[in-house]
């Protein structure tokens, strides 16, 4: 239950979901992550350390770096994404049925 | 007549959404490349507005959507239309400018009879794999907040059916 509170605290952040976002393209280092961001490599650092113990990204040591990966957990947190996607259009659309619906009595008196 | 959007991904490369309307056809195409109809619900999250909206409906016409979130945050969208065939399909090309551009994205939206109204499908084609990987990312991210807590409530369920 713990573990689930830090990943939803992990994933309430934009700069950590535009961090797991560039990690779904694949593993990349702390310098490659902080470059898209307005913030320092420490900050990033601490994002990191902070993804990791949500358990949505896993670290490995390769010399004096550390790069990231997402974790499985990631993964699956990148699934739920999705269905925020559809949320995004459904609203969208949602507005579109009333738009449609006020152009259609107009419609019938143009063609009657 | 249910009119749940679905989103699925096709291969690699392709993102397809289905969404059925209560209006037939001609209106639902209509909507969909007249400025002022498209300004009234291409909106994304509650409280933006798309203050700019070009679209000049025919083969190599210019797209331009322009969104505010009315605290001086926005972006825009350019594109082109590549075919038109009314009241059943438009193809067009889009790019987000965030503010460097997306790599495009091919859209080819169909619009078929569905008993008195309209089953929509559009199509989206990327380059490549990491390119919908990004897009859908950033898509997410734009729905996130809103919805938090039904995320919220999913994430639970699947996690203890998981268990």
């Amino acid at each position: 239950m713990q573990r689930l509170d830090a990943t939803f605290s992990a994933l309430a952040d934009p700069t950590r979901r535009a961090i797991l976002a560039r990690l779904a393209l694949g593993e990349a280092g702390v310098m490659e992550l902080a470059a898209p961001f307005k913030v320092t490599q420490p900050a990033v650092s601490r994002h990191l350390k902070i993804l990791e113990e949500a358990g949505l990204i896993t670290r490995r040591v390769e010399g004096t770096r550390r790069p990231c990966r997402l974790a499985k957990d990631g993964i699956a947190a990148v699934d739920q994404w999705l269905t925020m996607l559809r949320d995004a259009l459904a609203a969208n659309y949602d507005r579109l049925d009333a738009v449609l619906a006020a152009m259609e009595p107009q419609e019938r008196k143009e063609k009657s | 007549m249910t009119t749940k959007l679905t989103l699925t991904t096709e291969g690699d490369t392709h993102v397809v959404v289905k969404r059925r309307f209560a209006a037939p056809p001609e209106t639902v195409y209509r909507a969909h490349v007249e400025p002022q109809l498209i300004q009234k619900w291409m909106l994304g999250p509650d409280g933006w507005t798309m203050p700019v909206c070009i679209i000049e409906a025919k083969p190599g016409g210019k797209i331009r959507y322009e969104w505010s979130d009315g605290k001086g945050g926005g972006f825009y969208l350019t594109g082109e239309c590549l075919e038109l065939t009314p009241f059943s399909r438009l193809v067009h090309v889009e790019r987000m400018h965030l503010p460097d551009p997306t790599p495009d994205n091919h859209v080819e939206t169909l619009f078929e009879p569905d008993g008195a109204g309209t089953l929509m499908t559009m199509r989206m084609t990327l380059p490549n794999a990491e390119t919908r990987a990004a897009m859908l990312a950033s898509g997410m991210e734009h729905g996130m907040e809103a919805s938090y807590v039904r995320l919220e409530t999913k994430i639970l369920g699947v996690r203890s059916a998981a268990a």
